[in-house]
Protein backbone atom coordinates (compact mmCIF):
# COMPACT_ATOMS: atom_id res chain seq x y z
CA UNK A 1 0.00 0.00 0.00
CA UNK A 2 1.84 3.11 -1.36
CA UNK A 3 -0.31 5.57 0.07
CA UNK A 4 -0.39 3.93 3.42
CA UNK A 5 3.59 4.31 3.64
CA UNK A 6 3.31 7.56 1.91
CA UNK A 7 1.29 8.81 5.14
CA UNK A 8 3.87 7.46 7.67
CA UNK A 9 7.00 8.91 6.02
CA UNK A 10 5.18 12.43 6.63
CA UNK A 11 4.11 11.07 9.66
CA UNK A 12 7.87 10.23 10.65
CA UNK A 13 9.46 13.12 9.47
CA UNK A 14 7.43 15.65 11.37
CA UNK A 15 8.04 13.31 14.21
CA UNK A 16 11.68 13.76 14.16
CA UNK A 17 11.70 17.00 12.91
CA UNK A 18 10.32 18.03 16.32
CA UNK A 19 12.99 15.72 18.00
CA UNK A 20 15.35 17.69 16.38
CA UNK A 21 14.02 20.93 17.85
CA UNK A 22 13.60 19.81 21.53
CA UNK A 23 17.34 18.26 21.40
CA UNK A 24 19.38 20.54 19.15
CA UNK A 25 19.99 22.91 22.46
CA UNK A 26 20.47 20.25 24.58
CA UNK A 27 23.24 18.81 22.07
CA UNK A 28 24.49 22.96 21.64
CA UNK A 29 24.79 22.94 25.34
CA UNK A 30 26.93 19.69 26.09
CA UNK A 31 29.04 20.59 22.96
CA UNK A 32 29.71 24.61 24.04
CA UNK A 33 30.79 22.90 27.55
CA UNK A 34 33.37 20.59 26.02
CA UNK A 35 34.86 23.38 23.91
CA UNK A 36 37.62 26.08 25.21
CA UNK A 37 36.68 29.57 23.97
CA UNK A 38 39.17 29.30 20.77
CA UNK A 39 37.12 26.45 19.68
CA UNK A 40 33.63 28.24 20.79
CA UNK A 41 35.13 31.27 18.81
CA UNK A 42 36.17 29.29 15.66
CA UNK A 43 33.48 26.92 15.87
CA UNK A 44 29.76 27.08 15.45
CA UNK A 45 26.93 26.02 17.68
CA UNK A 46 26.70 22.83 16.29
CA UNK A 47 30.08 21.88 15.43
CA UNK A 48 31.71 18.85 17.50
CA UNK A 49 34.19 19.97 20.07
CA UNK A 50 37.74 18.99 18.01
CA UNK A 51 39.61 18.82 21.42
CA UNK A 52 37.21 18.14 24.29
CA UNK A 53 37.90 19.82 27.86
CA UNK A 54 36.40 19.93 31.64
CA UNK A 55 37.60 22.63 32.26
CA UNK A 56 34.94 24.76 32.16
CA UNK A 57 32.73 22.51 33.99
CA UNK A 58 36.01 22.95 36.83
CA UNK A 59 35.40 26.69 36.35
CA UNK A 60 31.84 26.51 36.54
CA UNK A 61 31.74 24.38 39.61
CA UNK A 62 34.85 26.18 41.25
CA UNK A 63 35.85 29.13 40.21
CA UNK A 64 33.63 30.95 38.13
CA UNK A 65 32.33 34.72 38.76
CA UNK A 66 28.85 34.97 40.40
CA UNK A 67 29.07 38.59 40.54
CA UNK A 68 31.75 39.77 43.35
CA UNK A 69 32.36 36.32 44.18
CA UNK A 70 34.48 33.66 42.57
CA UNK A 71 33.91 30.57 43.64
CA UNK A 72 31.80 28.72 41.15
CA UNK A 73 28.47 27.07 41.41
CA UNK A 74 29.62 25.03 44.28
CA UNK A 75 27.97 26.88 46.70
CA UNK A 76 24.83 27.72 45.50
CA UNK A 77 24.41 23.85 44.95
CA UNK A 78 24.91 22.98 48.03
CA UNK A 79 22.60 25.38 49.42
CA UNK A 80 19.97 24.33 47.31
CA UNK A 81 20.61 21.02 48.53
CA UNK A 82 20.66 21.75 51.88
CA UNK A 83 16.83 23.80 51.17
CA UNK A 84 15.08 20.64 48.62
CA UNK A 85 15.71 18.31 51.11
CA UNK A 86 13.67 19.30 54.40
CA UNK A 87 11.11 20.85 52.27
CA UNK A 88 10.29 18.01 50.37
CA UNK A 89 10.13 15.87 52.83
CA UNK A 90 7.95 17.95 55.11
CA UNK A 91 5.64 18.81 52.15
CA UNK A 92 5.18 15.62 51.54
CA UNK A 93 4.37 14.24 54.54
CA UNK A 94 2.24 17.17 55.76
CA UNK A 95 0.03 16.28 51.90
CA UNK A 96 -0.04 12.84 53.28
CA UNK A 97 -2.19 13.47 56.18
CA UNK A 98 -4.16 16.02 55.07
CA UNK A 99 -4.95 13.94 51.45
CA UNK A 100 -6.23 11.36 54.13
CA UNK A 101 -8.18 13.68 56.28
CA UNK A 102 -9.76 14.96 53.27
CA UNK A 103 -11.14 11.85 51.79
CA UNK A 104 -11.22 9.34 54.73
CA UNK A 105 -12.10 11.59 57.27
CA UNK A 106 -14.91 14.12 56.14
CA UNK A 107 -15.96 16.56 58.23
CA UNK A 108 -18.59 19.18 57.45
CA UNK A 109 -16.54 21.87 55.44
CA UNK A 110 -13.10 19.64 54.45
CA UNK A 111 -14.52 20.08 51.11
CA UNK A 112 -15.00 24.23 51.12
CA UNK A 113 -11.89 24.24 53.13
CA UNK A 114 -9.91 22.16 49.93
CA UNK A 115 -11.49 24.25 47.33
CA UNK A 116 -9.97 27.36 48.82
CA UNK A 117 -6.65 25.79 49.56
CA UNK A 118 -6.80 24.58 45.80
CA UNK A 119 -6.62 27.74 44.53
CA UNK A 120 -3.10 28.09 46.05
CA UNK A 121 -2.09 25.87 43.34
CA UNK A 122 -2.57 28.91 40.75
CA UNK A 123 -2.47 31.84 42.45
CA UNK A 124 0.73 34.25 41.18
CA UNK A 125 3.03 34.02 44.15
CA UNK A 126 4.14 38.05 42.82
CA UNK A 127 0.71 38.38 45.53
CA UNK A 128 2.36 37.10 48.69
CA UNK A 129 6.29 38.33 48.50
CA UNK A 130 6.21 41.47 50.07
CA UNK A 131 3.83 40.62 52.87
CA UNK A 132 5.95 37.47 52.98
CA UNK A 133 9.55 39.16 53.56
CA UNK A 134 8.16 41.06 56.53
CA UNK A 135 6.80 37.86 58.12
CA UNK A 136 10.26 36.54 57.29
CA UNK A 137 11.61 39.25 58.93
CA UNK A 138 9.62 39.08 62.24
CA UNK A 139 10.47 35.34 62.47
CA UNK A 140 14.03 36.25 62.12
CA UNK A 141 14.33 33.75 59.14
CA UNK A 142 14.60 36.78 56.58
CA UNK A 143 17.90 35.84 53.94
CA UNK A 144 18.19 32.33 55.72
CA UNK A 145 17.71 29.21 54.20
CA UNK A 146 15.42 28.32 56.48
CA UNK A 147 13.21 30.85 55.56
CA UNK A 148 13.60 29.33 51.80
CA UNK A 149 12.32 25.93 53.35
CA UNK A 150 9.70 27.06 55.37
CA UNK A 151 7.89 29.05 52.17
CA UNK A 152 8.48 25.95 49.84
CA UNK A 153 6.75 24.15 52.33
CA UNK A 154 4.10 26.53 52.68
CA UNK A 155 3.23 26.79 49.22
CA UNK A 156 3.80 23.13 48.40
CA UNK A 157 1.15 22.33 50.68
CA UNK A 158 -1.70 22.88 48.28
CA UNK A 159 -0.21 20.81 45.26
CA UNK A 160 0.84 17.77 47.98
CA UNK A 161 -2.69 17.83 49.73
CA UNK A 162 -4.51 17.75 46.23
CA UNK A 163 -2.34 14.98 44.93
CA UNK A 164 -2.72 12.96 47.68
CA UNK A 165 -6.41 13.88 48.19
CA UNK A 166 -7.33 12.56 44.66
CA UNK A 167 -5.74 10.00 44.92
CA UNK A 168 -6.76 8.41 48.39
CA UNK A 169 -10.06 9.15 46.89
CA UNK A 170 -9.91 5.74 44.98
CA UNK A 171 -8.83 4.08 47.68
CA UNK A 172 -12.26 2.00 48.89
CA UNK A 173 -13.95 3.22 51.78
CA UNK A 174 -14.69 -0.77 53.00
CA UNK A 175 -10.93 -0.72 53.65
CA UNK A 176 -11.23 2.15 56.71
CA UNK A 177 -14.25 0.74 57.28
CA UNK A 178 -13.67 -2.37 57.80
CA UNK A 179 -10.34 -1.59 60.13
CA UNK A 180 -12.41 1.09 62.03
CA UNK A 181 -14.97 -2.30 63.20
CA UNK A 182 -11.53 -4.09 63.97
CA UNK A 183 -11.37 -1.31 66.75
CA UNK A 184 -8.29 0.15 64.07
CA UNK A 185 -7.86 4.27 65.50
CA UNK A 186 -7.16 6.58 62.93
CA UNK A 187 -2.94 6.68 63.05
CA UNK A 188 -3.14 2.54 62.61
CA UNK A 189 -5.31 2.77 59.88
CA UNK A 190 -3.08 5.37 58.35
CA UNK A 191 -0.17 3.45 58.63
CA UNK A 192 -0.97 0.13 58.17
CA UNK A 193 -3.40 0.29 55.71
CA UNK A 194 -3.49 3.83 53.50
CA UNK A 195 0.24 4.28 53.54
CA UNK A 196 1.45 0.86 52.15
CA UNK A 197 -0.88 1.61 49.20
CA UNK A 198 1.00 5.02 48.53
CA UNK A 199 4.12 4.39 46.79
CA UNK A 200 2.65 5.54 43.52
CA UNK A 201 1.26 8.89 44.92
CA UNK A 202 4.18 9.43 47.12
CA UNK A 203 6.79 9.04 44.11
CA UNK A 204 4.57 11.30 42.04
CA UNK A 205 4.90 13.93 44.70
CA UNK A 206 8.41 13.51 46.35
CA UNK A 207 9.36 13.98 42.37
CA UNK A 208 6.98 16.94 41.85
CA UNK A 209 7.80 18.84 44.54
CA UNK A 210 11.73 18.02 44.32
CA UNK A 211 11.18 19.77 40.79
CA UNK A 212 9.33 22.54 41.57
CA UNK A 213 11.46 23.72 44.35
CA UNK A 214 15.14 22.98 42.76
CA UNK A 215 14.18 24.69 39.52
CA UNK A 216 12.50 27.40 41.43
CA UNK A 217 13.98 30.73 41.21
CA UNK A 218 11.29 33.82 42.13
CA UNK A 219 11.88 32.65 46.49
CA UNK A 220 14.84 31.93 46.13
CA UNK A 221 15.81 35.56 44.68
CA UNK A 222 13.28 37.54 46.75
CA UNK A 223 14.03 35.48 50.15
CA UNK A 224 17.64 34.04 50.39
CA UNK A 225 20.67 36.20 51.35
CA UNK A 226 24.46 36.13 50.49
CA UNK A 227 24.92 32.85 51.86
CA UNK A 228 21.72 30.79 51.19
CA UNK A 229 20.71 31.74 47.28
CA UNK A 230 20.09 28.80 45.35
CA UNK A 231 21.59 27.13 42.29
CA UNK A 232 18.72 28.59 39.54
CA UNK A 233 20.28 32.49 41.39
CA UNK A 234 23.63 30.98 40.92
CA UNK A 235 23.27 30.49 37.45
CA UNK A 236 21.33 33.48 36.62
CA UNK A 237 24.03 35.84 38.76
CA UNK A 238 27.00 33.23 36.80
CA UNK A 239 25.22 33.81 32.97
CA UNK A 240 24.73 37.78 33.88
CA UNK A 241 28.17 38.82 35.12
CA UNK A 242 29.38 41.48 33.10
CA UNK A 243 32.80 40.48 32.62
CA UNK A 244 35.25 41.84 29.62
CA UNK A 245 35.43 38.09 28.39
CA UNK A 246 32.26 36.29 28.46
CA UNK A 247 32.68 33.00 28.64
CA UNK A 248 29.69 30.86 27.07
CA UNK A 249 31.63 27.57 27.40
CA UNK A 250 31.02 27.87 31.17
CA UNK A 251 27.45 29.25 31.01
CA UNK A 252 26.44 25.89 29.26
CA UNK A 253 28.47 24.18 31.99
CA UNK A 254 26.61 26.10 34.79
CA UNK A 255 23.23 25.76 33.30
CA UNK A 256 23.98 21.74 32.84
CA UNK A 257 25.48 21.80 36.30
CA UNK A 258 22.16 23.17 37.26
CA UNK A 259 19.71 21.42 35.38
CA UNK A 260 21.54 17.90 35.92
CA UNK A 261 19.93 16.65 38.98
CA UNK A 262 16.26 17.18 37.49
CA UNK A 263 17.38 15.95 34.48
CA UNK A 264 18.77 12.68 36.24
CA UNK A 265 15.24 12.35 37.97
CA UNK A 266 13.59 12.73 34.95
CA UNK A 267 15.39 9.94 32.91
CA UNK A 268 15.18 7.74 35.86
CA UNK A 269 11.24 8.07 37.25
CA UNK A 270 9.88 9.89 33.85
CA UNK A 271 7.07 7.99 34.59
CA UNK A 272 6.07 9.20 37.93
CA UNK A 273 6.93 12.66 36.51
CA UNK A 274 4.33 12.74 33.77
CA UNK A 275 2.00 11.35 36.05
CA UNK A 276 2.63 14.32 38.28
CA UNK A 277 2.11 16.67 35.15
CA UNK A 278 -1.04 15.21 34.39
CA UNK A 279 -2.36 15.27 38.48
CA UNK A 280 -2.52 18.26 38.57
CA UNK A 281 -5.10 18.55 35.94
CA UNK A 282 -7.25 15.54 35.61
CA UNK A 283 -9.01 15.67 38.93
CA UNK A 284 -10.57 12.84 40.68
CA UNK B 1 -17.42 9.09 53.76
CA UNK B 2 -18.12 11.53 57.06
CA UNK B 3 -16.93 10.59 60.48
CA UNK B 4 -17.22 11.86 63.60
CA UNK B 5 -14.27 12.67 66.05
CA UNK B 6 -11.89 15.55 67.29
CA UNK B 7 -8.31 14.29 65.76
CA UNK B 8 -9.15 14.47 61.98
CA UNK B 9 -9.45 18.20 62.58
CA UNK B 10 -6.74 18.52 65.03
CA UNK B 11 -4.11 17.12 62.56
CA UNK B 12 -4.96 19.07 59.60
CA UNK B 13 -5.72 22.52 61.58
CA UNK B 14 -2.37 23.70 61.45
CA UNK B 15 -1.59 23.36 57.79
CA UNK B 16 -4.78 24.26 56.69
CA UNK B 17 -4.40 27.55 58.86
CA UNK B 18 -1.03 28.28 57.53
CA UNK B 19 -1.44 27.39 54.54
CA UNK B 20 -5.33 29.98 54.04
CA UNK B 21 -3.46 32.50 55.92
CA UNK B 22 -0.69 32.23 53.23
CA UNK B 23 -2.88 32.63 50.82
CA UNK B 24 -5.58 34.65 51.49
CA UNK B 25 -3.94 36.79 54.62
CA UNK B 26 -0.76 37.28 52.28
CA UNK B 27 -3.04 38.03 49.88
CA UNK B 28 -5.62 40.61 51.46
CA UNK B 29 -2.49 42.21 52.95
CA UNK B 30 -0.73 42.83 49.61
CA UNK B 31 -4.23 44.25 48.53
CA UNK B 32 -3.57 46.57 51.66
CA UNK B 33 -0.34 47.69 50.42
CA UNK B 34 -1.62 48.21 46.70
CA UNK B 35 -4.13 51.03 47.79
CA UNK B 36 -1.23 52.58 50.38
CA UNK B 37 1.16 54.82 50.15
CA UNK B 38 4.40 52.51 50.35
CA UNK B 39 7.48 53.77 48.56
CA UNK B 40 10.68 52.33 49.64
CA UNK B 41 9.19 50.79 52.88
CA UNK B 42 5.55 49.63 53.61
CA UNK B 43 3.83 53.02 54.64
CA UNK B 44 0.25 52.32 55.80
CA UNK B 45 -1.32 55.61 54.68
CA UNK B 46 -4.33 55.05 52.58
CA UNK B 47 -4.37 56.49 49.33
CA UNK B 48 -6.99 54.89 47.31
CA UNK B 49 -6.70 53.76 44.35
CA UNK B 50 -3.91 56.58 43.22
CA UNK B 51 -1.36 53.18 42.73
CA UNK B 52 -3.28 52.03 40.29
CA UNK B 53 -3.92 55.11 38.53
CA UNK B 54 -0.24 55.76 38.57
CA UNK B 55 0.32 51.71 37.02
CA UNK B 56 -1.93 52.84 34.32
CA UNK B 57 -0.25 56.14 33.19
CA UNK B 58 3.17 54.32 33.53
CA UNK B 59 4.66 53.34 30.46
CA UNK B 60 6.85 50.77 31.69
CA UNK B 61 3.48 49.07 32.56
CA UNK B 62 2.13 49.45 29.31
CA UNK B 63 4.55 47.84 27.55
CA UNK B 64 4.56 44.91 29.94
CA UNK B 65 0.91 44.07 29.57
CA UNK B 66 1.16 44.78 25.60
CA UNK B 67 3.90 41.87 26.06
CA UNK B 68 1.71 39.83 27.94
CA UNK B 69 -0.60 40.15 25.07
CA UNK B 70 1.94 39.01 22.64
CA UNK B 71 3.72 36.63 24.84
CA UNK B 72 0.27 35.17 26.09
CA UNK B 73 -0.73 34.97 22.84
CA UNK B 74 1.83 33.23 20.70
CA UNK B 75 2.94 31.15 23.80
CA UNK B 76 -0.39 29.45 24.56
CA UNK B 77 -0.96 29.11 20.56
CA UNK B 78 1.91 27.88 19.81
CA UNK B 79 2.40 25.06 22.79
CA UNK B 80 -1.34 23.96 21.91
CA UNK B 81 -0.70 23.55 18.39
CA UNK B 82 2.46 21.63 18.52
CA UNK B 83 1.53 19.89 21.41
CA UNK B 84 -1.58 18.83 20.15
CA UNK B 85 -0.25 18.04 16.80
CA UNK B 86 2.54 15.85 18.79
CA UNK B 87 0.24 14.09 20.84
CA UNK B 88 -2.03 13.11 17.65
CA UNK B 89 0.82 11.77 15.77
CA UNK B 90 2.28 9.62 18.61
CA UNK B 91 -1.38 8.15 19.06
CA UNK B 92 -0.54 6.58 15.31
CA UNK B 93 0.84 3.48 17.02
CA UNK B 94 4.49 4.71 16.73
CA UNK B 95 6.89 2.19 17.57
CA UNK B 96 9.51 4.07 19.19
CA UNK B 97 6.84 6.34 21.02
CA UNK B 98 8.16 5.74 24.56
CA UNK B 99 11.50 7.04 23.35
CA UNK B 100 9.89 10.06 21.55
CA UNK B 101 7.78 11.11 24.30
CA UNK B 102 11.01 11.36 26.80
CA UNK B 103 12.47 13.70 23.95
CA UNK B 104 9.08 16.15 23.70
CA UNK B 105 9.10 16.40 27.30
CA UNK B 106 12.51 16.31 28.93
CA UNK B 107 12.89 20.36 28.21
CA UNK B 108 9.97 20.33 31.34
CA UNK B 109 12.43 19.04 34.20
CA UNK B 110 14.99 22.16 33.59
CA UNK B 111 13.85 25.37 35.12
CA UNK B 112 13.07 28.37 32.95
CA UNK B 113 16.66 29.72 34.28
CA UNK B 114 18.62 26.97 32.35
CA UNK B 115 16.12 27.19 29.75
CA UNK B 116 16.87 31.06 29.13
CA UNK B 117 20.23 30.50 29.42
CA UNK B 118 20.68 28.35 26.76
CA UNK B 119 19.03 29.56 24.90
CA UNK B 120 20.63 32.89 25.22
CA UNK B 121 23.61 31.38 23.83
CA UNK B 122 22.23 29.90 21.07
CA UNK B 123 20.57 33.39 19.54
CA UNK B 124 23.19 35.10 20.72
CA UNK B 125 23.43 37.34 18.10
CA UNK B 126 27.13 37.29 17.15
CA UNK B 127 28.04 33.87 18.13
CA UNK B 128 24.55 32.04 17.75
CA UNK B 129 22.39 30.97 15.12
CA UNK B 130 23.73 33.64 12.98
CA UNK B 131 27.64 32.71 12.90
CA UNK B 132 26.13 29.50 12.28
CA UNK B 133 24.58 30.15 9.40
CA UNK B 134 27.64 32.12 8.17
CA UNK B 135 30.15 29.61 8.51
CA UNK B 136 26.92 26.92 6.35
CA UNK B 137 27.67 29.83 3.55
CA UNK B 138 24.56 32.07 4.43
CA UNK B 139 26.29 35.02 4.71
CA UNK B 140 23.43 37.56 4.40
CA UNK B 141 21.88 35.22 7.54
CA UNK B 142 20.96 37.94 10.20
CA UNK B 143 19.09 37.31 13.54
CA UNK B 144 19.57 39.94 16.33
CA UNK B 145 16.24 39.61 17.62
CA UNK B 146 17.63 39.30 20.92
CA UNK B 147 18.91 42.99 20.94
CA UNK B 148 15.68 44.30 19.39
CA UNK B 149 13.86 46.30 21.48
CA UNK B 150 10.42 45.19 19.01
CA UNK B 151 11.95 41.57 18.55
CA UNK B 152 13.41 40.29 21.57
CA UNK B 153 9.75 39.18 23.14
CA UNK B 154 9.54 36.87 19.77
CA UNK B 155 12.72 34.84 21.64
CA UNK B 156 10.86 34.08 25.03
CA UNK B 157 7.79 32.97 23.39
CA UNK B 158 10.23 30.71 21.19
CA UNK B 159 12.32 29.55 24.33
CA UNK B 160 9.06 28.92 26.45
CA UNK B 161 7.27 26.77 23.71
CA UNK B 162 10.43 24.79 23.34
CA UNK B 163 10.17 24.72 27.36
CA UNK B 164 6.16 23.75 27.29
CA UNK B 165 5.10 22.26 24.45
CA UNK B 166 6.03 18.80 25.83
CA UNK B 167 3.48 19.38 28.47
CA UNK B 168 0.67 19.86 26.68
CA UNK B 169 1.68 16.88 24.71
CA UNK B 170 1.39 14.76 27.83
CA UNK B 171 -1.94 16.16 28.92
CA UNK B 172 -3.27 15.14 25.37
CA UNK B 173 -1.89 12.08 24.74
CA UNK B 174 -3.31 10.98 28.47
CA UNK B 175 -6.57 12.35 26.87
CA UNK B 176 -6.38 10.51 23.96
CA UNK B 177 -5.76 7.34 25.31
CA UNK B 178 -9.05 8.24 27.37
CA UNK B 179 -11.29 7.61 24.60
CA UNK B 180 -13.32 4.60 23.50
CA UNK B 181 -11.45 2.62 20.60
CA UNK B 182 -14.73 1.53 19.33
CA UNK B 183 -16.10 4.65 18.61
CA UNK B 184 -12.99 5.03 16.12
CA UNK B 185 -13.53 1.86 15.08
CA UNK B 186 -17.12 2.80 13.82
CA UNK B 187 -16.23 5.79 12.28
CA UNK B 188 -13.47 4.11 9.94
CA UNK B 189 -16.09 0.96 8.76
CA UNK B 190 -18.32 4.27 7.99
CA UNK B 191 -15.41 5.29 5.48
CA UNK B 192 -14.35 8.40 7.56
CA UNK B 193 -10.97 9.56 6.64
CA UNK B 194 -8.41 10.01 9.80
CA UNK B 195 -8.20 14.03 9.65
CA UNK B 196 -11.94 13.84 9.69
CA UNK B 197 -12.44 11.51 12.70
CA UNK B 198 -10.20 13.58 14.90
CA UNK B 199 -11.28 16.79 13.78
CA UNK B 200 -15.08 15.56 14.07
CA UNK B 201 -15.61 13.19 16.98
CA UNK B 202 -11.90 12.76 18.67
CA UNK B 203 -11.36 16.30 19.74
CA UNK B 204 -14.60 17.59 20.88
CA UNK B 205 -14.76 14.29 23.24
CA UNK B 206 -11.57 16.27 24.31
CA UNK B 207 -13.11 18.94 25.48
CA UNK B 208 -12.76 19.24 29.17
CA UNK B 209 -8.94 18.45 28.61
CA UNK B 210 -8.46 21.70 26.15
CA UNK B 211 -9.84 23.37 28.73
CA UNK B 212 -7.52 22.47 31.78
CA UNK B 213 -5.00 22.64 29.25
CA UNK B 214 -5.24 26.00 28.35
CA UNK B 215 -6.20 26.27 31.52
CA UNK B 216 -2.83 25.16 33.37
CA UNK B 217 -0.77 26.97 30.14
CA UNK B 218 -2.50 30.56 30.75
CA UNK B 219 -1.79 30.65 34.00
CA UNK B 220 1.86 29.77 33.44
CA UNK B 221 1.93 32.65 31.00
CA UNK B 222 1.26 34.90 33.09
CA UNK B 223 3.04 33.79 35.74
CA UNK B 224 6.17 34.01 33.58
CA UNK B 225 9.06 35.57 35.42
CA UNK B 226 12.41 33.45 35.57
CA UNK B 227 12.55 32.94 31.75
CA UNK B 228 12.31 37.05 31.23
CA UNK B 229 14.52 37.17 33.79
CA UNK B 230 17.31 34.72 32.46
CA UNK B 231 16.63 35.48 28.44
CA UNK B 232 16.51 39.16 28.30
CA UNK B 233 16.12 40.88 31.77
CA UNK B 234 13.37 42.99 30.58
CA UNK B 235 15.83 44.48 28.05
CA UNK B 236 16.86 45.94 25.77
CA UNK B 237 15.89 49.13 27.98
CA UNK B 238 11.93 47.65 29.54
CA UNK B 239 11.23 46.11 26.26
CA UNK B 240 10.61 42.27 27.16
CA UNK B 241 9.19 43.28 30.69
CA UNK B 242 6.21 41.18 31.76
CA UNK B 243 3.67 42.33 35.01
CA UNK B 244 5.72 39.60 36.77
CA UNK B 245 9.29 41.37 35.87
CA UNK B 246 7.70 44.87 36.54
CA UNK B 247 6.32 43.81 39.74
CA UNK B 248 9.55 42.75 40.97
CA UNK B 249 11.52 45.86 39.57
CA UNK B 250 9.04 47.96 41.30
CA UNK B 251 9.13 45.92 44.73
CA UNK B 252 12.17 44.84 45.16
CA UNK B 253 15.21 47.30 43.12
CA UNK B 254 12.99 50.74 42.33
CA UNK B 255 11.84 51.10 46.05
CA UNK B 256 8.21 51.10 44.78
CA UNK B 257 6.74 48.76 46.80
CA UNK B 258 3.30 49.95 46.02
CA UNK B 259 3.74 49.99 42.81
CA UNK B 260 4.57 46.61 42.66
CA UNK B 261 1.72 45.43 44.89
CA UNK B 262 -0.65 46.87 42.85
CA UNK B 263 1.35 44.82 40.02
CA UNK B 264 0.71 41.93 41.86
CA UNK B 265 -2.96 42.13 42.48
CA UNK B 266 -3.68 43.10 38.54
CA UNK B 267 -1.55 39.47 37.57
CA UNK B 268 -4.20 38.01 40.42
CA UNK B 269 -6.89 39.26 38.64
CA UNK B 270 -5.87 37.91 35.71
CA UNK B 271 -5.18 34.35 36.88
CA UNK B 272 -8.62 34.16 39.19
CA UNK B 273 -10.85 35.48 35.77
CA UNK B 274 -8.94 32.16 34.44
CA UNK B 275 -8.63 29.75 37.47
CA UNK B 276 -11.97 30.72 39.33
CA UNK B 277 -14.86 29.28 36.31
CA UNK B 278 -12.47 26.61 35.96
CA UNK B 279 -12.32 24.93 39.69
CA UNK B 280 -15.96 26.06 40.48
CA UNK B 281 -17.06 23.79 37.43
CA UNK B 282 -14.65 21.61 38.09
CA UNK B 283 -15.90 21.57 41.90
CA UNK B 284 -19.64 21.42 41.23
CA UNK B 285 -19.20 18.37 38.55
CA UNK B 286 -17.40 16.27 40.68
CA UNK B 287 -20.85 16.16 43.18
Amino acid sequence: MTRWSWHRLVLWSTLLLFAVFFLTPLYVMVATSLKDMAQVRNGHLLSLPTDPTLASWAKAWGTACTGIDCGGLKPFFLNSVAMVLPAVVVSTSIGAVNGYVLSKWRFRGSETLFAMLLFGVFMPMQVVLLPMSQVLGWLGLASSIWGLILVHIIAGLPSTTLFFRNYYVAVPDELVKAATIDGAGFWQIFWRIVLPLSTPIMMVTLIWQFTNIWNDFLYGVVFSGADSKPVTVGLNNLANTSSSVKEYNVDMAAALIAGLPTLIVYVLAGKYFVRGLTAGAVKG
Amino acid sequence: MHQKGWLPKLVVAPSFVVGLAFIYGLMAWNGYLSVSASRLLPNYEFVGLEQYLRLWESERFRVALTNMAIFGGLFIGGAMAIGMLLAVLLDQKIRAEGVLRTVYLYPMALSFIVTGTAWKWILNPGLGLEATMHRWGWDSFSFEWLIDPDRAIYCIVIAGIWQSAGFVMALFLAGLRGIDDSIIKAAQMDGASLPRIYWRIVLPSLRPVVFSTLMIVSHLAIKSFDLVVALTAGGPGFSTDLPATFMYAMSFSRGQIGQGAAAATVMLAMIAAIVVPYLYSELRTKK
